[in-house]
């Protein structure tokens, strides 16, 4: 099948989703270091083209799972970044009300069904989601984002093994970022690449170039199509590289400055800006008031995180662990 | 009223809850052709087909998370894991996910999922397959337990349970599902947290669930012949704790046996006790006493097999103790 074309707007669009990751990440690292922002926070940098790659592939009736490195994931989902900034801060009006922080945000209503602090959980719930999507009938999908470090726990395999049984309209797109935190693939996985397990569960499986945008687009794309005839799910293993370390406190003492040099010259974003400029769809004049209209949105999401959201009550500590019971200290009450 | 057994009390309320809800499915191991493994979904695969009741391979963390993922999509999934003993496959999912993803997500989600699974000693099936593990599941905020003793709890319960916007966690005993009681035709349910006094009585209170519930009324009946009135409560779910009706009928009597099919130590009952502790201590005139499982996997051997568990004789043991001095 012939890959899908993207016209000029949209590319434009994926360009400044990608920039948005960065500037989003970059803020947050700064904000880390200011000490304004607590908490764990795994950078996405580096890794931009696979979500933002992806979601384009898909529509508003379709949904996402992400991981514990999900800002990405959510942004390219469509989020909002004041909503994430006041997340990530513990603000009230953050998309989890404060509660979730950096690895918990969800928007369910809008397709994200949400990230998650343990490695590999989430594989899943994107299965069950698309066995739901199966049972009504519908023809969405739903992308299942993941690391190679999660591609080794039993819930991968799992959840490979029902969808490739029951032919689920889901993609479980790897994202092999080389590390699962320090430790290599090459120390971690018995086989040379996450692809290869894709037989084992009746599924094709696929290399991309993790770090080219409309690679991933064009191969998550062909991917949903093929979920969305009813012809089951793929795995994607998109080559990446994590630019930051695992979280702030890493000293990234299990790979070489070489390495990483390497892997900067290969930056999605200027791979991406590149293509555009020789395309002659974008020009400089215009790639820089992208990068100031984005880092104006940053600068607002900054603002609305920490001067103009109130944190969280107290008093609402124990709001929403049940669907219509109330609790207190120590009791548990069905509300009347 | 006709007598049905337990597992025909389940298999009904399944059977009735899938035919008023479309978005109501059942799956797990060996739940559709063979019609699980103790036979509370016999006849669900005839009726519905496969589209509603789904074998699953045995992966219990893909049967749970998927289970979870289908739920915040829009089904009500009732998941059979097939021995609590199992349940560790699949405890990331429910401790993590499960329980957590509503309020983790800041309210905005719900997981209305049931999942199903039995737990108990009596068969000889040793430690693999004879745990009571509530206890656990009594200790993390976000699920709530029912633990059913009769056919006539089993099927209002559940149904309960698969209404309910929350997560459930149904916890049956393998040794009920051939037992018999009286059950209403046509619907009903019965609300999560409301106990019941299946033996009224004045002189002492006895607080047990499932199994055990059953063998404590036996037990009251044992020292009735001794001049002893007890009064026997059935929690019939861990959380929501009903422990109003255990502090009303403390107050009356002075003195509290808990009993439990789970381990001794750190026993969910144990909440029990400290919430008398809290809130009735003045009621008390001795001190609270449990009659639990013994803390030690539990053995093959009937022998052994039953002395690890809570029998007639030691329930009315600790009650004579309770009274003594």
């Amino acid at each position: 099948m012939a890959p899908k074309i993207l016209a000029r707007n949209d590319k434009l669009r994926l360009l400044k989703q990608m920039l948005q990751i960065r500037a989003f990440e970059d803020k947050v690292f700064e904000l880390l270091a200011r000490d304004l922002l607590k908490g764990a926070s795994h950078a996405y940098v580096g890794e931009e083209a696979i979500a933002v790659g992806a979601c384009a592939a898909i529509g508003l009736e379709d949904y996402i799972t992400s991981t514990h490195r999900g800002h990405g994931h959510c942004l390219a989902r469509g989020a909002d970044l004041k909503l994430m900034m006041a997340e990530l801060c513990g603000k009230a009006t953050g998309y989890c009300r404060g509660r979730g922080g950096s690895m918990h945000i969800a928007d369910v209503k809008a397709g994200n069904l949400g990230a998650t602090g343990i490695v590999g959980s989430n594989i899943p719930v994107a299965t069950g989601a698309g066995l739901a999507l199966q049972m009504k009938k519908k023809k969405s999908v739903c992308l299942c984002f993941f690391g190679d470090g999660a591609a080794n726990t039993g819930a991968f395999h799992e959840s490979l093994n029902l969808a490739g049984l029951w032919k689920l309209p889901v993609v479980y797109i790897c994202e092999n970022n080389l590390y699962g935190m320090s430790v290599s693939v090459e120390r971690a996985l018995a086989v040379k690449n996450v692809a290869d397990r894709a037989s084992a569960y009746n599924m094709p499986g696929k290399i991309v170039d993790g770090m080219k945008v409309l690679e991933v687009y064009e191969a998550v794309s062909e991917a949903v199509e093929r979920a969305r005839r009813g012809e089951g799910p793929t795995l994607l293993e998109c080559k990446a590289y994590r630019f930051r370390g695992h979280s702030r406190g890493d000293s990234r003492k299990y790979r070489t400055r070489e390495e990483e040099e390497h892997w900067r010259a290969r930056d999605p974003i200027e791979q991406f800006k590149k293509h555009l400029l020789e395309e002659g769809a974008l020009t400089e004049e215009e790639f820089s008031a992208l990068e100031k209209e984005v880092g104006e949105e940053t600068s607002a999401a900054e603002r609305f995180a920490l001067q103009e959201s109130p944190d969280p009550s107290p008093d609402d500590l124990y709001d929403d662990v049940y669907v219509d019971y109330e609790q207190g200290n120590t009791r548990l009450r069905r509300k009347s | 009223m006709p007598e049905i057994f337990y597992w025909e009390a389940i298999r009904d309320a399944l059977r009735e809850e899938m035919l008023r809800d479309e978005r109501v499915f059942v799956m797990g191991e060996d739940v559709a052709i063979y019609g699980g493994a103790y036979g509370a979904t016999r006849g669900l695969y005839e009726e519905f087909g496969e589209e509603r009741v789904k074998d699953t391979p045995i992966s219990e963390a893909a049967i749970i998370g998927a289970a979870a993922g289908a739920a915040m999509c829009g089904l009500r999934p009732v998941a059979e894991i097939m021995y609590i003993d199992f349940i560790t496959l699949g405890m990331d999912q429910l401790v993590n996910i499960v329980a957590k993803n509503r309020y983790m997500f800041g309210g905005k989600t719900t997981v209305p999922m049931v999942i199903r699974t039995q737990g108990g000693a009596g068969r000889g099936i040793a430690a693999h397959h004879s745990q009571s593990l509530e206890t656990w599941f009594v200790h993390l905020p976000g699920v709530l337990i029912a633990t059913p003793a009769t056919p006539y709890d089993a099927k209002g319960l559940l149904k309960t349970a698969i209404r309910d916007d929350n997560p459930v966690l149904f916890i049956e005993h393998k040794m009920l599902y051939r037992t018999t009681g009286e059950v209403p035709e046509g619907d009903y349910a019965l609300p999560l947290g409301q106990a019941k006094v299946t033996r009224p009585g004045s002189d002492v209170t006895v607080v047990s669930y499932s199994r055990m519930a059953n063998r404590s009324l036996e037990a009251a009946e044992v020292v009735a012949a001794e001049g002893i009135d007890a009064e026997v409560i059935d929690l019939r779910s861990l959380r929501p704790l009903d422990i109003e009706s255990v502090l009303e009928s403390v107050k009356k009597t002075g003195h509290l046996v808990l009993v439990s099919e789970g381990y001794k130590n750190a026993n969910a009952l144990c909440e029990v006790a400290f919430r008398v502790n809290e809130f009735g201590f003045d009621y008390l005139d001795g001190p609270m006493l449990r009659v639990c499982a013994a803390d030690v996997p539990v053995p093959m051997s009937p022998v052994l097999e039953e002395a690890a568990v809570p029998s007639v004789e030691s329930i009315a043991g600790g009650i004579r103790q309770a009274l003594a001095d």
